[in-house]
């Protein structure tokens, strides 16, 4: 048995280490089989630097067709089973096809690397980046080890930021504004707002502000939707009267909310909106929907 | 929901306080483990309970109590940085991320207390956050324990004067601010609660919403806590902010409320400074709002205050008050038009009764309450209903408690146009009022003039008003009144003769109109009051010079003449039989002959003419001997017609007995014992004589109707006038005859057929008695005593 499994086993160990990976920023990042894990955090035009260690088992040889380091980015759909989209793919070679007899380390270097998108966990679509170390062999399979990593793409604050505001109503019925402060938040922002009620002749119980996040993979046809209600925040409760004004403070912060994307490499986009919703004492539900743009904002150190 | 029954309600609000102690348990354990989230989503839980619909107001305070203790441990972990690891600004934004508002905020005001506690914000910044958040609850039962829930914790982080949260750009106007803002959205909800609901239960709605009316007002005395708030922030920011959501709110209830409250909350003086402002509003509340109330109370307070120290009287009359106050009530009272009178009355008795405390020595004031009062009532018919009337008497007395004298209510021109307004039966109520306030405080009311005006308000005992018909009166009550008056007239005196002339002649004016049944009560006291006069300028009479003196005995005579013959024709005659006797009197005294002559003939006219029950002849009768005896002014001539007028009345009394005794009183007649009196012993003894053979004839008629003699009685009492006259020296009465008498007394009393009668065998053992006592006495006594032998 021993020797059998033995058979199987790779002969060596590969290790990737980052030359900063101390001191880098960690963060979590869910694997497919639901465990979380800290992966090093980068964003685009960032060198990645560090060195490629493999190690034979003791007393065995490796030999091979060479060895190389890939880092790559890719996107996958997740009704299209398996098929992945390189839409980043470097190569270092790191050696040339011979025999391992030692502990051997390569030090590899992607200088300035593009990576326009950020790593993105959602419903119907992964956008994954790694570092992938493939030890090419004869006869038998190759060895490969993978390092995921996160980007995070910071953009400044946005010159523009107009407040949305937006007066509707049911005739005879319902009349009201609202006003967002900002039309653009990043992540660990706060909407503040109001709502102004000019005409009231239904019973409302109550007032909700949802956060919802659009995701839209594939084109065409065969384009898949997906909408997610990430918070269900009450901002009033009871019955008001004509001329009341209601305040809104929502902190972005405990949700999980991305970046908006649009239109990632053609193959997905993700969204997030403001949907406001009045419930009558007859539990129908009234409701504005509103598109606002999340950006990710350099934390500030 | 509201229309569940009590048993439902209780359930609720059991699940309620399970879910509050469940939940409360687990955040106890997360407070013991220093476990911030854990402690935010228990407490959060905690008060979901809260947000409950089920539950009536009471029953919702329960609830809220129970919240409110375990918000208070939440609060002392939050105070303590150091068990939960994070800032205080990070909690603040922390406990905002809750989903629910209702839990949201309660947790948002625990945390905002601390942070105003902790100064890292400016006090002001926090405060005005959290009030403006507490908008997000609209309910009005939830939203108004929300916010009395803020006020509770931001109480004593007011930035106040002097409080260790001012400073810096923190004042006290920003507290002021945050107070008001929370005051008028909780007067908000509190309004609102009146529109939810159907219309069938509103009465119980309106019940509920007024158990929580301390809520809103809580507020207002937070208002008058904040030591910062001196008069100028008052007058210019607090009090225009409050009455504006007082009057816009238009609802009944809590205008009067919030009305009130500000009258109690606030201090005096500031009543005072912006009486102006304050009053302003009042025309202004909903016509059913119940404004007399709050105005009566301010009025009082103010009434207190100026009771409170001399000091603070300038400052009424710096400010007008009297004014601003009349006219405030005017112009309510012509903004309620739907206000019943007994309102309007209560204003102006409210109005009257703070007069009478700050300015009590501005008259014109108190007549100008009752004018406008007058104003008021003119034109409408006459005040029947109870309450009303009620508070006019109030309106009357008032001047009268305060003065102690009528005096001064009688210099008030409108006084009497305010009793004409009064209904009969409370214009003799009030007429009473005013006469007992006289008798208490013994006033001297000593001018015709005051007399006139007093008369003319007690016009409804004396002269009886138009359409009360006599049965309608209770006799008792009727004794009563009339007694009063009467009582009344003996105090009206002035000591210059002339004046009390005036006052009789004016008050004679005015009983003389009261009918027959006041008379007899009135006229007497007027007679003797007269005869007072009369007496009194008699004893001056030598200071008294020349007919010009108005006020001589004769004219007066020649009034009450008058005013006696009015009486005789009521008819009372006996009562004016006994009045013209004592002016006969009266007159003798002033050596007036023809007067006293004039009056014994009225006398006996009456009795001729008038008199005509037997018992009350007998009674006139021995009156009119009992005068003439005692009249000394009559000339022979008069004095004979006179008493040979009694005797022959006398001897024509119906009964025997009543002849016989009234005979035998008219030896005096003839017999007056002093020193130049009459002394004609031969018709003394004519007089005895004659009533000896009435007495005899009487024990004949006796015998001859019963079989037997009537008692000697009448013949022992023609003894004793023996007796007398025989010691008086009547040389007629010879003790012989003394003698015959006795003996035949004596015989009487053995006689079978006398009726044996203790009383008058005693009467006559004593009379015998006392003949020999005189006997034993020796000397001129004894001597003349001797020969009566008994």
């Amino acid at each position: 048995m021993n020797f059998l499994v033995g058979a199987f086993k790779p002969p060596c160990n590969v290790s990737i280490n980052l030359a900063d990976g101390r001191t880098r920023k960690q963060v979590p990042l869910k694997k497919e089989n639901g465990q979380t894990v800290m992966v090093p955090l980068f964003q685009s035009q960032e060198n990645i630097v560090g060195e490629v260690v493999i190690e034979p088992v003791q007393g065995k040889k490796v030999e091979h067709n060479g060895v190389k380091i890939e880092l790559l980015g890719q996107i996958e759909l997740y009704f299209e089973r398996g098929n992945f989209y390189d839409f980043n793919s470097l190569v270092r070679e790191l050696d040339v096809p011979g025999e391992l007899y030692e502990r051997k380390a390569y030090p590899f270097e992607f200088s300035s690397v593009e990576m326009p998108y950020e790593s993105y966990n959602g419903v119907n679509v992964r956008l994954r980046y790694i570092l992938k170390v493939t030890i090419s062999r004869n006869y038998v399979s190759k060895i490969v080890e993978y390092q995921d990593f996160v980007v995070h793409n910071y953009t400044p604050p946005p010159s523009i930021n107009n407040s949305i505001k937006m007066e509707v109503g049911i005739e005879d019925c319902l009349h009201i504004e609202f006003e967002y402060s900002k039309s653009k938040y990043h992540l660990k922002d706060v909407i503040i707002g109001k709502i102004y009620f000019l005409m009231v002749r239904i019973k409302i119980k109550n007032m909700e502000l949802e956060i919802r996040r659009r995701e839209s993979t594939g084109s065409g046809p065969s384009t898949y939707v997906e909408t997610e209600t990430l918070s269900k925040f009450e901002l009033m409760d009871g019955a008001p009267v004509r001329g009341e004004s209601i305040p809104i403070r929502l902190f972005l912060s405990p949700y999980e909310l991305t970046p908006t994307y649009r239109n990632v490499n053609n193959k997905f986009s993700v969204k997030y909106y403001l949907n406001l919703v009045l419930v009558d004492e007859e539990d129908r539900r009234y409701f504005k929907q509103q598109e606002i743009t999340v950006y990710r904002l350099l934390p500030t150190p | 929901m509201i229309l569940a029954g009590i048993e439902d309600e209780d359930k609720w609000l059991a699940e309620g306080i399970a879910g509050i102690q469940h939940n409360a348990f687990y955040m106890h354990r997360a407070l013991d483990a220093n476990n911030l989230r854990d402690a935010l989503k228990c407490s959060a839980l905690m008060l979901s309970e809260l947000r409950t619909s089920k539950l009536s107001p009471h029953k919702y305070y329960d609830l809220y109590m129970r919240a409110f203790d375990e918000l208070r441990k939440l609060e002392m972990f939050f105070k303590d940085e150091s068990r939960h690891g994070v800032s205080i600004v990070d909690l603040y934004e922390l406990v905002q991320h809750a989903g629910n508002i209702l839990p949201r905020l309660y947790l948002l005001c625990t945390v905002g207390s601390v942070y105003i506690k902790s100064k890292e914000a400016p006090a002001k910044d926090a405060l005005k956050d959290l009030v403006e958040m507490c908008r997000g609850v609209q309910n009005p039962i939830r939203g108004l324990f929300l916010r009395s829930y803020l006020a509770q914790v931001s109480r004593d982080k007011l930035p106040n004067l002097g409080s260790e949260y001012e400073g810096g750009e923190d004042t006290a106007m920003d507290a002021v601010e945050f107070v008001l803002q929370n005051f008028t959205e909780m007067n908000k909800l509190w309004v609102r609660m009146q529109h939810q609901g159907p219309v069938r239960i509103r009465e119980k709605l309106e019940k509920e919403r007024n158990e929580l009316r301390d809520l809103v007002g809580k507020n207002l005395h937070v208002l008058s806590q904040i030591e910062g708030v001196n008069l100028e922030i008052y007058r210019d920011t607090v009090l225009p902010r409050v009455l504006e959501q007082i009057v816009n709110c238009k609802d009944e209830l809590a205008q009067y409320y919030l009305m009130d409250c500000i009258i109690q909350v606030f201090p005096d003086e500031y009543h005072l400074q912006t009486l102006e402002t304050l009053l302003g509003a009042c025309p202004q509340l909903q016509p059913t709002v119940d404004i007399k109330t709050v105005l009566s109370r301010l009025m009082e307070r103010l009434s207190n205050y100026a009771a409170s120290s001399p000091d603070v009287l300038p400052e009424f009359l710096q400010v007008e008050a009297f004014a601003k106050l009349s006219s405030a009530i005017g112009k309510v009272i012509e903004a309620q038009v739907d206000m019943p009178i007994v309102g309007a009355v209560t204003l102006y008795v409210s109005l009257l009764t703070f007069t009478l405390h700050v300015h009590p020595e501005r008259l014109d004031y108190v007549d100008q309450v009752l004018g406008a009062c007058v104003k008021l009532l003119f034109g409408k018919p006459k005040l029947k209903e109870g309450r009303a009337t009620k508070q006019i008497v109030a309106l009357l007395s008032a001047p009268l408690e305060k003065y102690n004298d009528i005096v001064t209510a009688l210099t008030l021109s409108n006084y009497p146009c305010v009793m004409d307004c009064l209904h009969d039966e409370t214009n003799k109520v009030m007429a009473m009022v005013i006469i007992q306030s006289i008798m208490k405080n013994n006033t001297c009311i000593s001018t015709a003039d005051e007399i006139e005006v007093l008369f003319e308000l007690l016009k409804g005992l004396i002269k009886g008003l138009d359409g009360t018909a006599a049965d309608e009166l209770d006799e008792e009550d009727f004794n009563e009144e009339q007694n009063s008056v009467a009582r009344l007239i003996h105090m009206l005196y002035n000591d210059d003769s002339e004046e009390m002339l005036k006052i009789i002649c004016t008050v004679r004016k005015h009983i003389m109109a009261g009918g027959p049944t006041r008379l007899p009560f009135t006229v007497p006291p007027l007679i003797f009051s007269a005869l007072r006069l009369v007496r009194k300028l008699q004893a001056q009479d030598g200071n008294v010079v020349g007919e010009e003196e108005p006020a001589t005995p004769k004219k007066i005579f020649q009034l009450l003449d008058e005013t006696i013959e009015a009486l005789s024709s009521v008819p009372s005659p006996e009562l004016a039989l006994r009045l013209y006797l004592q002016c006969a009197q009266a007159a003798n005294d002033c050596d007036l002959e023809p007067v006293a002559y004039e009056f014994f003939t009225q006398a006996f006219i009456l009795y001729e003419e008038e008199v005509v029950d037997s018992k009350a002849q007998v009674t006139a009768m021995h009156l009119i001997i009992g005068a003439l005896q005692r009249m000394n002014v009559l000339g022979v001539e008069n004095r004979d017609t006179l008493t040979h007028k009694a005797t022959g009345y006398s001897a024509k009394l119906l009964k025997r007995p009543d002849q016989c005794r009234a005979v035998y009183a008219c030896s005096h007649l003839f017999w007056v014992d002093e020193k130049d009196g009459i002394k004609d012993g031969e018709r003394v003894l004519l007089c005895l004589k004659r009533a000896l053979r009435i007495a005899n004839a009487a024990q004949q008629m006796a015998n001859a109707v019963s079989g037997t003699s009537g008692p000697v009685t009448l013949f022992v009492e023609i003894l004793n006038k023996y007796l007398y006259f025989f010691e008086k020296g009547n040389p007629q009465v010879t003790s012989a005859a003394i003698q015959g008498l006795v003996e035949l007394i004596a015989n009487e009393m053995q006689s079978d057929s006398t009726t044996p009668d203790p009383a008058s065998d005693a009467f006559f053992a004593s009379t015998i008695r006392y003949i020999q006592f005189q006997k034993q006495k020796g000397g001129v006594v004894g001597e003349k005593f001797g020969p009566i032998k008994v």
